[in-house]
């Protein structure tokens, strides 16, 4: 069966993504939630807006969720990522991931969320307490930049 | 030729569009786009190689392109 990976523009419920992993076969299941916080570095913010090359970022995720169940054998996943103006506190991105053993459930959950903030092409601009806001790089504050044949 | 350029948050924002048109050589690849990116306002707040994705798939400056092909230009991915 095709896992869940999805754009959501409205709120994520956590527990659906539960409900579509869980199964009689799986002794664990394992829910990651992505949360807007109030303070980035150094910066306090009032919220954050996430927007996307939408038909790209569908299928990236698609990709993720299907690699992940092929690479993580017997995993059943969830992936969803929200678009839109989220308040603090809201959920960005929820996965769920369920399998027979807990470990492998740690391992494809955190392989998951790695792979999406590596190579999904989902954008925030995060919209400051002073008024101010910006588009946030990850690759501004890291040592090594992703070269175009990483991803390919 | 032509093919569809697309341009994402930080990078629409400097080059002040989302789409345009360009029209190419027959034989022409994604680092011919960039080149003529790199002619228009605000392109000088783009990185030397920004991440390009031909048909949404991520290319390489090499990819040749096809008439109609779509060509996104895409800012430091930040999902999560």
């Amino acid at each position: 069966m095709t896992p869940v990976a999805r754009l959501h523009r409205d709120p994520i419920d956590p527990m659906s993504l539960v409900r579509a992993v869980s199964g009689a076969s799986h002794g664990a299941v394992l829910l990651f939630l992505g949360v807007v916080r109030e303070m980035n570095d150094g910066r306090e913010v009032s919220g954050i807006e996430y927007s996307a090359y939408e038909p790209m970022a569908a299928r990236e995720l698609s990709d993720i969720a299907q690699a992940a169940e092929a690479r993580f054998s017997s995993s059943t996943v969830a992936i969803e990522h929200r678009l839109g103006a989220l308040a603090l506190e809201e959920v960005s991105v929820g996965i769920a991931v369920a399998h027979p053993h807990r470990s492998v459930a740690y391992d494809a959950s955190r392989w998951i969320i790695e792979e999406l903030k590596r190579r999904v092409p989902i954008w925030k601009r995060e919209q400051y307490v002073d008024g101010h806001r910006e588009w946030v790089d990850p690759t501004a504050r890291e040592t090594s930049t992703v070269e175009p044949e990483v991803l390919t | 030729m032509s093919v569809t350029v697309l341009l994402f948050a930080s990078y629409a924002d400097a080059l002040g569009a989302t789409s345009f048109s360009l029209d190419l050589p027959t034989d022409a690849t994604v680092a011919d786009v960039l080149a003529d990116l790199r002619l228009r306002p605000g392109a000088d707040r783009l990185p030397p190689a920004p991440l390009v994705a031909v048909n949404q798939q991520y290319a390489r400056l090499t990819t040749r392109l096809h008439a109609d092909d779509e060509v996104a230009v895409i800012p430091p991915v930040a999902g999560g």
